[in-house]
């Protein structure tokens, strides 16, 4: 919109955003309210404050073990994406490489392909290799689509970095090897950590990937899938999602907040 | 070919791509000289330089160190250090930690560690800034800092790329100075790229004058500036007026040549030998020019008349535009302000004459 907007239209925007934003955070707000609602429908009247969900969601067994596999396959995935992440931006910044552009729009093709196709694919690549479906194959699909991520997260990080740096430490006598852990790594540390923070949450929440490739162990978003055929069981499930959602946001904030500190160190600006 | 100086660059080039960066490049450099590479921008003397740290490989030719071939040998293993133009200074470590960077491998004992930096410090006079944060620098702070890292590990040469060009004009010229000094102290060989001329005039022993990725000239600041081999280094080392000219003959110890702007002169024969014909340049210093009037006492070999169009007061000196007559060519003079010369010219009669002696007249190859 060129030029000033006028009174109405600063009235409307004023109104439009709030919609917007009633739109986005009512349907999760809905979560924690009635998690702590004492009755298993979903629906106002509420019917009185109760802790019962939340006690019921934390004692449930299979919870228990979904909430293992899910932090056994996220944390593996967040490691293996951010290395491989880490490798594929450095390569793309370090060298005048040819084919750079074509590469980068190669990587970011799993984020455009539907999970659900790419599910599909996958379960047909694992049967026919023989290959038999267990966390493990859901942590090799969670890789395929992290890498992706952890690779702008850094690619963003390493072309703010002055590559002289890194021809400072090799000219002061150490070997390229050493200079990434002595140079390239602290500094990019920021960026570093909001990769694995990132790619984390996304394996975490993932549920379309793992639907297909998981085999009788179930991660988190599976088992919250299955406790959904219970109505009994949805108020835990609610409280269950609510525990999820804080940690989440928490882990998203803390993520975006060290990239910014990071870039703000390095360049002296925030970008 | 084996080397006989210290530093030895031959037959050296440096492509990239179709782009000739370094074309051919022979230079020899003696052991503790303060040696500068000289050139406009995109002449190939950073490439150059990189190429002596061993971050680009030479696509011919051969580097010779302290009689080493470089070819092959990673920058980690050469016997250089490097002042990188922006300092590299290392923002996750403080001033004590930059400097004891490079001496890691060297595995010292702490108290030995700690003296070696601490000399440094000492060297570059921060020795109370060995904590601090390299934000916490400014920016001549932070190039100190850069040249104690590269020379507390005690290199035979030490690289600067374009040290001075992020400092503001009194730091400038302060850490001329300065680093003249330094390099007296620790008697290292130091090789500077820049592309400031009066830079490489004020701080080198010698300078090697590029352009287009070829190495025209090297020689002494004096030699460069007063007896210049070639029309580029001549225009590009301070201000010159240069003229196209011919050889008519030659006459004794002088040269007679034709010019179309300022006629038939005389020149002194230097040390290049030219055949009658020969097409060439005329060269003039501004500052070997002086304003011919009855009182002119000195030796004048040759003038030309015109009319000044501008004046440039500088305080202690001031330079005159003349416009010959007969041409559109702009002649500069610079002239002394003594006893306020300068002012009475620029207030004097418009039409002068311009002398100058016969061995101020510097002629040129390459017309």
């Amino acid at each position: 919109m060129s030029g000033p907007p006028g009174k109405f239209n600063i009235g409307w925007l004023r109104g439009y955003t709030v919609v917007y934003l009633i739109f986005i955070y009512l349907p999760i707000l809905l979560l924690p309210i009635f998690s702590f609602n004492d009755g298993i429908y979903v629906a106002f009247p509420m019917s009185g404050f109760t802790f019962q969900w939340w006690a019921e969601m934390v004692s449930q067994p299979g919870m228990h073990k979904a909430l293992w596999n899910s932090i056994a396959v996220a944390v593996p995935v967040s490691l293996i994406s951010t290395i491989l992440g880490m490798m594929g931006a450095k390569a793309l910044t370090s060298y005048p490489l040819y084919g750079a552009r074509a590469l980068t729009g190669m990587f970011t093709l799993p984020l455009v392909t539907p999970f659900l196709i790419l599910g599909i694919a996958l379960l047909i690549t694992f049967k026919n290799y023989g290959i038999n479906l267990s966390l493990f194959t859901v942590g090799v699909g969670h890789v395929l689509i992290c890498v992706p991520f952890s690779l702008f997260v850094l690619l963003s990080r390493l072309e703010s970095f002055d590559r002289s740096l890194e021809e400072a430490a090799l000219d002061l006598g150490e070997t390229p090897w050493i200079v990434f852990w002595r140079v390239t790594f602290p500094i990019n540390m920021p960026g570093i950590v909001a990769s694995l923070l990132l790619t984390f949450t996304i394996s975490f929440d993932e549920f379309l990937l793992a639907f297909f490739l998981t085999g009788d162990a179930s991660t988190l978003p599976i088992f919250i899938w299955s406790q959904l055929r219970f109505p009994v069981k949805l108020p835990s499930v609610l409280a269950l999602g609510s525990a999820i959602l804080v940690v989440t946001v928490f882990i998203v904030v803390v993520a975006e907040l060290l990239r910014r500190k990071g870039s703000t160190r390095s360049t002296g600006k925030v970008i | 070919m084996p080397a006989s100086s210290f530093i030895s660059i031959q037959d050296v080039s440096k492509h990239f791509g179709s782009i000739v960066a370094v074309d051919d490049i022979d230079v020899e450099i003696n052991r503790g000289e303060f040696f500068a590479l000289l050139g406009p921008s995109g002449c190939g003397k950073t490439t150059l330089l990189r190429m002596l740290a061993g971050f680009e490989i030479p696509t011919r030719g051969e580097i010779f160190i302290d009689g080493e071939q470089m070819s092959g040998v990673a920058p980690y293993r050469r016997p250089v250090n490097m002042v990188f133009q922006n300092y590299a200074i290392f923002p996750h470590l403080n001033v004590f930690q930059n400097i004891a960077f490079g001496l890691r491998k060297d595995r010292l004992a702490g108290d030995e560690l700690k003296t070696r930096v601490n000399n440094a410090l000492s060297l570059i006079k921060m020795k109370e800034f060995g904590e601090r944060k390299p934000e916490e620098l400014s920016g001549g702070q932070r190039q100190r800092v850069a040249l104690a890292r590269a020379l507390v590990k005690n290199p035979k040469v030490l690289l600067l790329d374009e040290p001075l060009g992020a400092l503001d004009k009194s730091l400038r010229e302060q850490m001329q100075l300065e680093l003249r000094q330094l390099q007296k102290i620790v008697g290292v060989t130091f090789v500077f790229v820049t592309h400031d001329q009066e830079e490489a005039l004020t701080m080198s022993d010698r300078i090697a004058v590029m352009s287009a990725g070829k190495v025209l000239e090297v020689g002494s600041p004096d030699d460069l500036y007063e007896r210049p081999q070639t029309r580029f280094v001549a225009e590009f080392l301070g201000t010159m007026n240069v003229f196209d000219g011919s050889v008519h003959a030659r006459d004794g110890d002088s040269y007679i040549v034709d010019t179309r702007d300022l006629g038939r002169i005389r020149a002194g024969v230097g040390a290049q030998e030219f055949s009658d014909g020969e097409k060439i340049s005329v060269a003039l210093r501004p500052e070997n020019l002086k304003i011919v009037n009855s009182q002119t006492s000195e030796d004048i070999d040759g003038s030309v008349s015109g009319v000044m169009s501008n004046t440039a007061y500088f305080g202690n000196s001031a330079q005159v535009y003349v416009t010959l007559d007969g041409s559109e060519q702009a002649l500069v003079v610079s002239i002394q302000n003594q006893d306020g010369a300068a002012s009475n010219v620029a207030h004097g009669s418009r039409d002068i004459t311009i002398g100058w002696s016969r061995s101020s007249v510097l002629l040129l190859k390459d017309a």
